[in-house]
């Protein structure tokens, strides 16, 4: 099976879903002639051409906006946030048009729009530009979100994405655009809210998703090299739909749960699923579920602090331990 | 009119009392005198339906918000009548006349004001979020100037399909200071999109007239984007459309977007919680209600023409009064919809589960 970068595989679906369906559109800024920001999109324009790879003006709220209105008359744009860290500016357009619009006209709309591009910290870029807001899109109903943490689980999520008929909301990570993996050669979906067994284990669930779940693999090595800890790593891959039966699965073949996310804490994803897992599993734990999440303040410049601000193997391993102490 | 682009050269009238150059004009000249009561008859049953539907909020019968029409009817009206089968319209919060304008029914119209499941959008929208898509009405939208980027996405839409159409996508004088207003005009104009950005300027936002909120004048702000322009009076239905027809056609047929501002007047405040005391006087309202109310402007040039007469008039306006009092009681017979309703028309996925490909749960609680 070939491996390649999680920035190609997610080139590879945008490429075979423009060949597969002529209303897909790729729109963002620099995603064309600069081959984009993060060279995801790299050689898309010169395959493809201007109609199908669209370069925009720095003007999030434009083209968000006229992304939903034309997905409304049946063009599936996939737009490319430079940064997730822009949502803020474009706010207004995914929250009120594009998770609503369905909902306030009692259903005779739908909007096939995929948004996506990185959300992430770690890259020494400051509080400005390392914003990891899927707690926040997932709140509002009537859009999708999903953060996937490999080549694989990119490329096929990212496929069903573009096919699906609601808003998915698609948050990559520039730190993982380099990491490879095995992707086949022929056609596969993954689809939105099936989680993923990353590792069998037995002492302990590790529930997380995205960058969080690479580092929590590499996290469970440790405890099982160096602890003789044998951990269960759940990647939920998609946040809003949301997998609750394998994660629960999880709960009960190891009665100990760490939630693992690249969020603050507060109103963070991990607060969503410790509340689900304690209401819906709650004679299966046999302690209180821990939680290890970014350092709760904005995201810090310095470098080394940052790596130590967010989740990383040496943190997750500590939490696990405590939390089996 | 300040910029003349050849587009609008045909609706340079005179702007005098008669109006023998908007009448005269061709898409005008065009019409036949059924075609011209259908207009008149547009106007008074939006009169009539927004009168009705503030007896309703009066007596406590519809929540939220209510933004009047009354006063504007000629800019929806005339914009609306020059629609062809891919023509769109998308507008803000101030909707029912534009909702009526494209051929709405009342009855769905009043019972959404109710909320009632019969309602347009089910009751899930209310006054500021009516749809009727198969009509080619996008909305709706209670954001000011947030539905400005979706109808140049609309446009952008039909530019992509080859369908020579265009999308009026209109907006209140209040709108043209938000930024994604400014983004969808470069937007529009960087990629020649079929869209008519029309600005219903009835000089408040709000509270806040139009000297004490926009610098500079609002049509003119299109120069800078390299974008047709034109100003025009929006309370005479022939001006309108022969103003319009223009922007439409360059739109249509050379895929160019244009800012249009049509000078209007709302006789209301801004929404029923407006008491209408503290921004204008009573006297301003008068003046434009004496000599320049759409309807009564309309039905003088309809009656010298010969088109209609006091007769008609007077059933034209009774059976819009009927037709609004049927659907304030069409309204309140219906039901209401079920607390089960709520996590309907949310994920389209869910309103289709034998389509479903996605595993997993959707909502929480």
């Amino acid at each position: 099976m070939p491996v390649i970068q999680y920035r190609e595989a997610i080139r590879q679906a945008l490429a075979e879903e423009i060949e597969r369906d002529p209303n897909v559109v790729v729109m963002g800024e620099d995603v064309g002639q600069f081959n984009g920001a993060y060279k995801v999109t790299e050689g898309l324009l010169e395959r493809f051409g201007p109609k199908r790879i669209v370069d925009t003006p720095i003007s999030e709220a434009g083209f968000v906006g006229l992304g939903i209105g034309a997905s409304m008359l049946g063009i599936r744009p996939v737009i490319e946030l430079m940064f997730w860290s822009f949502y803020s500016v474009c706010f207004d357009q995914i929250l009120n048009n594009a998770a609503n619009i369905r909902y306030m006209s009692g259903g005779q709309i739908h909007c096939p729009i995929v948004i996506r591009g990185p959300a992430n910290g770690g890259t020494n870029v400051g509080a400005t530009h390392s914003h990891t807001p899927e707690n926040i899109l997932a709140s509002h109903p009537g859009v999708k979100v999903v953060v996937p943490s490999t080549p694989y689980d990119a490329k096929g999520l990212l496929k069903s994405a573009i096919r699906d008929n609601d808003p998915v909301m698609f948050l990559e990570n520039t730190i993982l655009y380099g990491d490879k993996g095995e992707v086949p050669v022929e056609e596969y979906l993954v689809p939105l809210g099936k989680a993923d067994i990353k590792r069998e284990g037995s002492d302990l669930s590790i529930i997380s998703y995205g960058r969080a779940a690479i580092q929590a693999l590499a996290a469970a090595h440790l405890l099982q090299q160096e602890h003789n800890i044998s951990a269960d790593v759940v990647d939920l891959r998609s946040i809003r739909p949301l997998d609750m039966d394998t994660l629960l699965a999880s709960v009960r073949k190891t009665h100990r749960v760490l939630v693992v996310e690249e969020q603050r804490p507060f109103c963070g994803v991990g607060a969503q699923l410790a509340f689900m897992i304690q209401s819906e599993a709650f004679d299966e734990l046999d302690g209180p579920i821990a939680r290890l999440s970014t350092v709760d303040g904005p995201s810090v410049y310095s470098p080394p602090v940052e790596t130590e601000q967010l989740p990383n193997p040496q943190r997750i391993l500590r939490a696990a331990l405590e939390l089996l102490d | 009119m300040t910029k003349k682009s050849s587009a609008t050269a045909e609706s340079q009238g005179d702007s005098g009392t008669g109006r023998p150059g908007f009448a005269g004009a061709s898409v005008n000249a065009a019409l036949t005198a059924e075609q011209r009561i259908h207009l008149f008859r547009l106007m008074v049953r939006i009169r009539r339906f927004e009168e009705r539907s503030l007896r309703a909020y009066q007596a406590k019968k519809i929540g939220g918000f209510l933004h009047l029409y009354i006063g504007q009817e000629a800019v929806a009206v005339g914009c609306c009548s020059l629609m062809g089968k891919d023509d769109h319209v998308i507008t803000a919060y101030r909707d029912h006349g534009h909702a009526i304008a494209v051929g709405m029914e009342m009855n769905p119209l009043m019972a959404e004001l109710y909320g009632k499941a019969t309602g347009c959008s089910k009751g899930k929208g209310g006054s500021m979020h009516f749809f009727d898509p198969a009509r080619n009405f996008w909305g709706g939208h209670g954001i000011v100037g947030g539905q400005v980027p979706l109808g140049a996405g609309l446009a952008y839409a039909l530019k992509y399909k080859g369908l020579k159409g265009a999308c009026m996508t209109f907006m209140g004088d209040g709108a043209v200071n938000q930024g994604a207003v400014h983004e969808a005009y470069n937007l529009a104009a960087l990629w020649d999109l079929p869209v008519v950005f029309v600005i219903e300027n009835n000089g408040y936002s709000m509270g806040t007239s139009q000297a004490r909120s926009s610098a500079g004048e609002l049509g003119r702000r299109a120069e800078a984007y390299g974008m047709a322009w034109g100003v025009c009076d929006g309370h005479d239905p022939y001006e309108v459309r022969a103003f319009m027809d223009g922007f439409l056609d360059l739109a249509r047929n050379k895929c160019k977007p244009s800012l249009v501002e049509l000078r209007t007047y709302r006789y209301r405040g801004h929404s029923v919680a407006d008491p209408d005391k503290t921004y204008r006087d009573k006297a301003e309202v008068e003046e434009y209600r004496s000599t320049k109310d759409p309807i009564q402007v309309f039905q003088n040039m309809l009656v010298a023409d010969k088109v209609l007469d006091e007769a008609l008039v007077g059933r034209i306006d009774a059976e819009a009064r009927a037709e609004a009092e049927a659907s304030a009681e069409f309204a309140e017979a219906s039901p209401f919809p079920d607390v089960s309703d709520i996590q309907k028309d949310v994920y389209w996925e869910a309103d289709n589960p034998s389509e479903r490909r996605s595993g997993g749960r959707l909502f929480f609680n």
